[in-house]
């Protein structure tokens, strides 16, 4: 696989790196003379100096032949733009992005450039399932297929406990694929009984958040469905 | 006509004086308190007892955006001195905000033409001087 990967900071570099070692063909694109001189005694010709949003530098970079452009620089406008041209100019097939500020996520959601990876938004939601403060945590978006994969935490007067899976009274399009309990899951039938204190997994499509979450509430149940 | 300006510089506070005093409703936009001075400069009054309105804010952030008003604007100019953030912002207000006239200063002439020929209205500012000093220089004649 040919890769090319803008920004040569402490992830560029490193995963310039590692994707070197795993075989693959790559170019780092740095900007920063200084940095460009310190990358470039390990990865020589593999390292070029340029301003990685300038199209001329990406393509002397190649971007025309790559399989897959990684854009990872401290500046997100950088990245969305590196991304978007990549893609709609040069078709470039998969491309990753930086998101250096969560709050410029939905800059790089509406011009289309995903997946977008957020070092900030990743350790935000560790902390939220170390600390599950609303009860409610988002293992996985796939916006494209209207699915997602949330986890709910059954807490002390949820009107879920004690209750069999079936019935737990979730909407239609919902679907509960895991109970964690005591350090392990399992995935449960239509009679296993919820527990105070599991961790539910449910498979849902997009937009019926609420009314799970209503079904899982201490006190919340029946005033939301209300 | 009620316009955005998002960069105070000496493009985007030009512009923002020429159309407040044409009469148009103006809101700049810029992430240094200090650029207002900018759009005073030469006044007896102030930008806003001039009519005018100013937002702190970077030009990314959508907050800062909305208080400018980029959600009601008519036209909408991104002049700050990033191409990558006005080509960003530009393409927010066009597609999310349904902005009908917009227009970005961007200084690299090659991405200037590939974002033009995307359906932004783009102005480059070194294509036209490379223009003009080529004519003044005599090249191709």
């Amino acid at each position: 696989m040919y890769v090319v990967v803008v920004g040569a900071g402490k992830v560029g570099w490193n995963l310039a790196r590692e994707l070197i070692d795993k075989g693959n063909e790559l170019t780092v694109i740095e900007n920063d003379r200084a940095r460009f001189a310190t990358v470039e005694e390990e990865l020589e010709h593999a390292v070029q100096y340029g301003d990685g949003s300038e199209l001329w530098v990406l393509e002397r970079a190649g971007i025309e032949r790559a399989d897959l452009v990684i854009a990872v620089t401290g500046d997100d406008e950088d990245n969305i733009l590196i991304c978007q041209v990549a893609r709609e100019k040069y078709g470039v097939e998969r491309v990753i992005a930086r998101c250096n500020n969560p709050r410029n996520l939905q800059h790089f959601e509406l011009l289309g450039v995903k997946p977008a990876v957020s070092a900030t938004d990743l350790i935000l939601r560790l902390i939220e399932h170390e600390v599950p403060r609303v009860g409610l945590l988002h293992l996985l978006d796939l916006p494209q297929e209207r699915l997602e994969i949330i986890e709910l935490e059954v807490r002390a007067g949820s009107p879920a406990a004690g209750k069999q899976v079936r019935d737990l009274g979730i909407p239609e399009g919902s679907l509960v694929i895991s109970i964690l309990r005591d350090g392990t899951g399992f995935v449960p039938l239509a009679d296993s009984v919820v527990e105070e204190g599991d961790e539910v997994l449910l498979v849902l499509d997009t937009g019926l958040e609420e009314k799970i979450t209503a079904v899982f509430e201490p006190g919340g149940g029946q005033s939301r469905a209300a | 006509m009620f316009v955005v300006i998002v960069g105070c510089g000496r493009v985007g506070s030009s512009i923002a004086k020429k159309m407040l005093a044409e009469g148009h409703d103006v809101s700049v936009l810029d992430e240094d308190p200090e650029a207002i001075a900018q759009l005073e400069k030469g006044e007896t009054s102030t930008w806003e007892d001039l009519g005018g309105s100013f937002t702190v804010g970077t030009a990314l952030e959508i907050d800062a955006l909305l208080e400018a008003g980029i959600d009601r604007a008519d036209a909408f100019v991104a002049s700050t001195d990033g191409d990558n953030t006005n080509l960003v912002i530009a393409q927010v207000a066009q597609r999310r905000y349904g902005v009908e006239k917009v227009v970005v200063r961007v200084l690299d002439p090659a991405r200037a033409r590939w974002y033009e020929e995307q359906g932004l209205r783009t102005v480059c500012p070194t294509q036209i001087a490379i223009e003009m000093l080529e004519t003044a220089v005599g090249v191709g004649v």
